[in-house]
């Protein structure tokens, strides 16, 4: 038993939702009482769905536990079968279903329907929601291919067999679902991506794609595993028993992305890759002057596997950020995650417990936080910005314009969303050297005639300062009216930092009284 | 008026739901689910909003360890309220919240509030009530919770009026200083704000209930020797009305000065909900099965906003308490209990209505099909009791609408 406050992540049923929802002419069939049909509100209103979702509840109530619980599956998928005239169709329980152990897979198998039907067996008290995914994508290729499997000790195939059939390299991407981060968008960059290369894209799964698409899996070259939180099992399986090239790069960032066009020449052998000169204005904007300032700026990560290892990389590598906290919930990929952060010389946070997280996080004192949007709420109340980079995540993680985090397009949305977030924490070198200027002392009108929203007793800014930076004040610490008259000065957007540094400072130092010269000590000795 | 009775899928939230505004009533209390990772995402997605570090309610999430009985699971629940106790000094009232699967394997926590008390000696109480989605729809929850309350209410013999349901802290206020113009009094409160000062009730004490979910709290009361007050709901104008009418006549209050107080009240409302009616008149209205508000706010829509009902469907239909509001809906009235979604949408989509009141999960495919529709969730969020909020409810309806016919595109 484990007391949870908030979750990363559902339930594994709600994961094989998000494949149901992701395609079309899957039908699912759940097993459940009526309360779990929350779950549709995940698509009609979190990604804000014009349909619902194409699921079945049983809805079971406790009157029919003495009676025949099995006969209500069985009307519930004969009547689903026949309203919503699936080409597949998906049978599990949920949590209570899975304790009344009626085998609703098993009575769809005996129904004698004519149609492809897929048993969901997802342990609900040991897995989770992106394991629930990943299992149901397997589980439906595989139903829907066993019949194609070629022989076993028959040869691999050869991933560079466009040639002798002369047509172009194709390829398939797995793993884009509803309620992963961005996908909508990061497949048309992907597509773009193959397509500067010559290579067709085959089918995209599960997203967009019906049962049909995925008989038409093995006909690719190769299966490239876009998100591995969903399909990587599907990709290994593939690769096993259809001896389908897998590639495992994942385009998210510059390097990524020229790593991701390698690899697929390696794997698909094709002759010299075309360079793309100015493919993404992000380097050059990190190269630019005006970015100078983010340099070493402390970021702390947190996300699922694939958008927290990218993250890191982008962040060290190609922003010059310092990475001071690497971490995922996403067990199942843990040791990928603790490669990366190894690689910085950081110790991998693997945890859902956000809490723990939520403390990493002030422990670490981070100037920008990368995260999902739990990390967005703590992020909140530590005073800290933060940029969305990861599911789980909230209305407005679903833009209405197109933000994909894949490719070079999306290597300028990343250079966007996580810099302006600090930029809105202010331009730190402009406000150092124009502080005394009388338009950044507070009580300033400003050019559109409102008030800044500072607080104008500078005794109830310090405070109002000191509660939003979290630190109660330290008894033996006390400001003398020279250093509060500084304090005040300086603007209300860095006061509570500077004033958390200065206290830090000080005690470090056992100062007790602290003047306008302890503050510019302190100020000059944070800022070496 | 004949009722439709349904059963099929339900698309309705289960009891679990009340804890979202419960937890905001009584800050002081906490509620453990003892239940799945489904229950806790559940109410994490009713919510909505997350910002608090640690809220006042969480769920311990049943692992295979208990089911497979490796673990005691009543040992391991009452480490997880002893690490959680240890945390929140604060707490007063835990309430232990049963869910499917808890009941499912039997785990008693009816026996475990008894163990935990005794342990606890008083620190903290400790309650249990069941929200299970096998026994409950949304609203439900509440009527458990507070019902689970009653037992545990001090006795008394003087004479009170007791308002039992949830009621948006402003609109609590208001209606407070109402009954004291009225001369009524003293009026207590079940949830209490503070969980430790429960109500008295006994045989003078007269319940008024300010929702018609609260079935089970109400004969609780009443065998604990209250008096029952019948009366419309105080929604809207009437409903209001009414309802500080049925107290005022159960307390001697003498009809001239009722009127004197409600009067100018019931005038202003009037008059704030009239540019609403002008939107809604005419216009026609679907209540889908949701909180058992449905009777209630039909009533409402109907005759103080001049909306045509197409049908109220309502998750459960007790006759005794709806009573009064079935005596004001039209006898002709399309009123449906339970629910079969399937056939339930079909309706829809084939009486087109200007307006469907649904759960979140339909909304928005509704909306793609091109009918307006309204949240039933933010009805149990929003303070839209009394006459003073009558104007506001109206508005909820209203917005919808003016919305579509706001946006234009071409
Ligand atoms: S319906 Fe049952 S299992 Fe589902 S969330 Fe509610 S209590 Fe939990
Ligand atoms: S605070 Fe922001 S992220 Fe959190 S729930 Fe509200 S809108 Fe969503």
């Amino acid at each position: 038993m484990e007391l949870t406050l908030w979750t990363y992540e559902g339930p594994p049923h709600v994961g094989a939702m998000r494949i149901a929802a992701s395609m079309e002419g899957v039908h699912y069939v759940l097993h459940a009482p009526q309360g779990d049909t929350y779950a549709d509100l995940l698509f009609t209103m979190i990604e804000r769905r014009d349909q619902r979702p194409p699921v079945t509840y049983t809805t079971f109530q406790a009157r029919d536990l003495g009676g025949d619980t099995a006969e209500l599956v069985k009307r519930s998928i004969a009547d689903a079968v026949d309203r919503f005239q699936p080409q597949a169709l998906l049978v599990g329980e949920s949590c209570t279903a899975e304790l009344i152990q009626d085998q609703p897979g098993a009575l769809a198998q005996g129904m004698g329907l004519e149609l492809p039907v897929v048993n969901l067996e997802l342990p609900a008290y040991s897995k989770k929601e992106n394991w629930g995914a990943a299992e149901t994508l397997y589980q439906l290729i595989r139903g829907l291919l066993k019949h194609q499997m070629p022989e076993a000790g028959s040869s691999k195939a050869d991933p560079a067999r466009w040639r002798q059939e002369g047509r172009r390299p194709r390829v398939n991407l797995l793993g884009p679902s509803l309620l992963g981060f961005r996908c909508r968008d990061d497949i048309r960059e992907v597509r773009l991506l193959l397509e500067e290369l010559g290579i067709d894209t085959h089918v995209v799964a599960p997203l967009g794609a019906t049962p049909a698409d995925l008989l038409r899996i093995p006909e690719a070259d190769a299966n490239v595993c876009l998100y591995p939180e969903v399909a990587e099992s599907s990709c290994r399986w593939l690769e096993r028993q259809f001896g389908m090239a897998m590639v495992t790069s994942v385009p998210i960032g510059i390097a990524a992305t020229q790593r991701f066009r390698q690899e697929l020449q390696q794997v698909l052998q094709l002759d010299a890759i075309p360079e793309v000169a100015d493919a993404s204005r992000m380097p050059w904007y990190s190269r630019s002057v005006d970015s100078t300032y983010l340099t070493g700026k402390r970021v702390f990560i947190f996300a699922d596997a694939t958008h927290a290892i990218a993250a890191a990389r982008i962040a060290s590598a190609e922003l010059g950020f310092k990475v001071v906290g690497l971490g995922s919930y996403s067990r199942e990929q843990a040791r990928a995650v603790r490669a990366a952060a190894q690689e910085l010389g950081l110790e991998a946070l693997i945890s859902d417990n956000y809490l723990e997280v939520e403390a990493a996080m002030a422990a670490a004192a981070p100037e920008l936080v990368l995260g999902t949007q739990m990390e967005r709420h703590s992020a909140k109340r530590l005073g800290i910005p933060c940029a969305v980079i990861s599911a789980p995540l909230h209305v407005q993680d679903v833009p209405a314009r197109y933000a994909p985090q894949m490719g070079w397009e999306g290597a300028n949305v990343i250079f966007d969303s996580w810099v302006h977030p600090l930029m809105m924490g202010l331009e730190e070198h402009l406000i150092g050297m124009f502080r005394h200027d009388f338009e950044f002392v507070e009580g300033h009108m400003s050019h559109k005639g409102e008030k800044p929203p500072a607080p104008t007793d500078t005794n109830e800014a310090i405070e109002a300062a000191a509660a939003a930076s979290g630190i109660a004040e330290a008894e033996v610490l006390s400001w003398t009216d020279s250093g509060r008259a500084e304090l005040g000065r300086i603007p209300f957007f860095v006061r509570g930092k500077v004033k958390r540094n200065t206290e830090t400072y000080a005690q470090e130092r056992g100062i007790h009284a602290i003047t306008d010269e302890v503050l510019y000590e302190a100020k000059a000795h944070f800022s070496r | 008026m004949e009722i439709l009775k349904e059963s099929g899928q339900r698309e309705v939230f289960c009891g679990l739901t009340s804890i979202v505004w419960l937890h905001r009533r009584m800050p002081d209390a906490f509620f453990l689910v003892v239940g799945s990772r489904t229950c806790a995402h559940l109410i994490q997605s009713a919510a909505g909003v997350m910002i608090f570090a640690e809220p006042r309610f969480g769920t311990a999430i049943l692992g295979e360890r208990d089911l497979a009985g490796m673990a005691d699971a009543n040992e391991e629940l009452d480490r997880v309220v002893t690490d959680l106790l240890g945390r929140r000094p604060e707490i007063r009232t835990l309430f232990l919240v049963g869910s499917c699967p808890s009941e499912v394997i039997k785990l008693d926590l009816a026996k475990a509030a008894e163990r935990l008390n005794n342990q606890l000696q008083g620190r903290v109480r400790v309650v249990n009530y069941s929200g299970s989605g096998i026994e409950t729809t949304f609203t439900q929850g509440e009527d458990n919770a507070l019902s689970a309350l009653v037992p545990l209410l001090p006795a008394t013999e003087a004479p009170q009026l007791l308002l039992v349901g949830t009621l948006a802290d402003g609109v609590e206020e208001r209606f407070l200083t109402l009954f004291e113009r009225l001369g009524i009094g003293p009026v207590a409160s079940l949830p209490p704000r503070r969980s430790t000062e429960l109500p008295a009730v006994g045989a003078n004490t007269k319940v008024l209930l300010t929702q018609p979910f609260l079935g089970t709290t109400a004969r609780a009361l009443q065998a604990r020797g209250a008096e029952l007050l019948s009366s419309p709901y105080p929604l809207g104008v009437e409903g209001s009305r009414r309802w500080f009418e049925a107290a005022a006549a159960a307390f001697g209050v003498t009809p001239l000065h009722c009127a004197s107080i409600l009067n100018p009240l019931a005038e202003r409302g009037r008059a704030a909900v009239e540019p609403h009616r002008r939107e809604l008149e005419g216009k026609r209205l679907f209540l889908l099965p949701d909180s058992q508000m449905e009777l209630a706010l039909g009533r409402f829509l109907h005759r103080e906003c001049g909306m045509e009902l197409v049908e109220v469907g309502t998750p459960y239909l007790d006759r005794q308490l709806q009573e009064q509001e079935l005596a004001l809906l039209p006898a002709d009235l399309q009123l449906s209990e339970g629910q079969h979604v399937e056939q339930q949408l079909e309706r829809v989509r084939a009486s087109r209505p200007d307006l469907v009141v649904c759960g979140m999960g339909l909304a928005n495919p509704l909306e793609a099909e091109g009918i307006a529709t309204k949240w039933s969730i933010e009805l149990v969020f929003s303070p839209i009791h009394g006459c003073d909020q009558a104007g506001d409810l109206a508005e909820l309806f209203a917005r919808p609408l003016r919305r579509r016919t706001a946006l234009a595109f071409a």
